[in-house]
């Protein structure tokens, strides 16, 4: 992506993307669109995509529960899944 | 300053049509909404980046009104007491307080549950759609749009016009319907216009009527799906990175139960009661758009109008507004017939199909349960984040459940938030 302006942090990986994406887009352009683990941990990704279904909650900056389908990228943000391992 | 004479809650169109008809008079406005855009779903983005040029022209005059305030990333969370509203930003709470309420809350998708609807690669069918609008890479990637209803075409299109490979449009409406439904289009020529465009964007793609998706495979992510057309004894295999699907749309009551407004139902699906002047059961709360029933934009336009208008006591002269709004009322109902569910939709789920996808119940745990309390108390289906919003209108369709009163806070709240 040539016009990339924002680097934020997703779990261990840093990730550059353009203005005005999602934190849910930028986690799949990390490489798996996995956002949480369900309760008998299986894989979850983004579902109804308006903030309806909860299924791309994470942890963004130390607060639980983001929804990162309605949450812009910004600078230095730290996106934790529970896509990967604890 | 967190008083207003008129708080909007939600900016789509019914939500900005409402404000800028109650701004009119000079009343304080204030527009809440939980995306960082306003918009809604078919406005996605931003008003100000729309073709519809209704939406720019309502945006700019908004933005212009100094008694305007757009309140985004906000979400409404539960009423401590009448004339107010607890709502909750990212980083902080407030209370709003309000003379006069407008819901305009919209509508969510009806997903439905078949074995494979929890792999990492299927969405909502306006879901992806609302996705790849905020950046989600589908560039190149191959997508089946699935479900009902004519979302499926735009979602098809907008993912065809930001390079995605669309694979087929599934719909399960039968061929008759979907004809019928053509025939009528010629009555309202601004959808003749807009299916003839979606048509021309969306040639060579295949779209099969009567059909359906019975399940999605794959290890770990999706990779391809089974379709069911019509009576045909073995199912289609398409491979595929995305399954888009949805089975049309069902109003967003919460707010509305919160706070006390009647529901009633119209062709079978539950809304909120409004008289002529899109007045709830409460005195001073006014519903607009899908709230009041399925209905497109141009509704949600003719009712947020009417409903902004009664709000600040200007509700004279408004025939040509009531005339729109008995227009695309017909247009809804047409539109609710053709696309209407077929009962095989209600039997993809096996045993093991999870049907609450917060705490993992799964349709076997479910189906012998009387009703939706009953299962919710054992089961705790309904019970997660989402509060029964995806599972609700999965479980209405299987086994004729309603979902009981709300709960308040009616989303997921900080505790700080809540001490007020």
């Amino acid at each position: 992506m040539l016009d990339a302006t924002i680097t934020l942090q997703i779990d261990a990986r840093a990730v550059r993307v353009s203005p005005g994406v999602t934190v849910a887009a930028a986690i799949a352009l990390a490489g798996s669109m996995v956002t949480r683990r369900s309760s008998a941990d299986a894989a979850r990704a983004p579902l109804c995509g308006m903030g309806v279904c909860y299924e791309c909650r994470v942890t963004i900056d130390g607060r639980a529960h983001r929804l990162a389908c309605q949450t812009l990228c910004a600078p230095g943000m730290q996106v934790r899944t529970g896509g990967g391992a604890p | 300053m967190n008083g207003y004479d008129v708080v909007v809650v939600s900016a789509g169109p019914a939500g900005l049509a409402a404000a800028h008809a109650a701004a009119g008079s000079g009343a304080l406005v204030a527009i809440v909404d939980d995306n960082p855009h306003a918009g809604g779903q078919i406005w996605r983005g931003g008003p100000q980046h729309q073709s519809d040029a209704r939406a720019g022209a309502l945006w700019t005059a908004l933005q212009a009104a100094p008694n305007v305030t757009f309140l985004p990333a906000t979400r409404v969370l539960y009423a401590p007491a009448p004339g107010q509203l607890r709502v909750q930003t990212p980083s902080s709470a407030d209370t709003l307080y309000y003379g006069r309420l407008v819901l305009a809350t919209g509508a969510r998708e009806r997903l439905l549950p078949f074995p494979g609807w929890t792999l990492p690669g299927v969405t909502g069918a306006g879901g992806l759609q609302a996705l790849a609008k905020g950046g989600y890479p589908v560039t190149g990637k191959r997508v089946v749009v699935a479900g009902s209803g004519p979302l499926l075409l735009a979602v098809a299109a907008t993912l065809n016009g930001i390079g995605a490979h669309v694979v087929a449009i599934v719909e399960q409406a039968p061929l008759p319907s979907l004809l019928r439904f053509a025939a009528g289009l010629p009555v309202t020529p601004s959808k003749a216009m807009q299916a003839l465009r979606l048509g021309a964007q969306l040639k060579g793609i295949d779209y099969l009527h009567h059909s359906h998706v019975r399940s999605a495979h794959g290890d770990g992510v999706l990779q391809s799906v089974q379709v069911q057309r019509g009576q045909r004894r073995e199912p289609d295999i398409l491979q595929c990175d995305f399954l888009a699907c949805g089975y049309g749309l069902l109003p967003n009551l919460e707010l509305a139960q919160a706070l006390g407004c009647a529901i009633t139902t119209q062709g079978g699906s539950a809304v909120v009661r409004t008289d002529d002047w899109q007045q709830t059961s409460i005195p001073g709360i006014y519903c607009a758009g899908e709230g009041t029933g399925i209905g497109g934009v141009d509704l949600a336009l003719a009712e947020g109008r009417i409903a902004g208008l009664a709000a600040t006591g200007h509700a004279l002269h408004i025939d040509a507004v009531f005339e729109q709004r008995r227009r695309w009322k017909k247009f809804a109902t047409r539109l609710a017939r053709a696309f209407a569910l077929r009962p095989e939709l209600a039997t993809l789920a096996g045993d093991d199909t999870i049907v609450c996808r917060c705490e993992d119940v799964r349709h076997g745990e479910l189906r012998t349960h009387a009703s939706w309390r009953s299962a919710k108390l054992q089961t705790r289906c309904g019970m997660g984040p989402c509060q029964g919003r995806v599972c609700g209108g999965a479980t209405e369709v299987l086994y004729g459940w309603r979902p009981d009163a709300v709960r308040m806070p009616i989303a997921p709240a900080r505790v700080e938030t809540l001490i007020v």
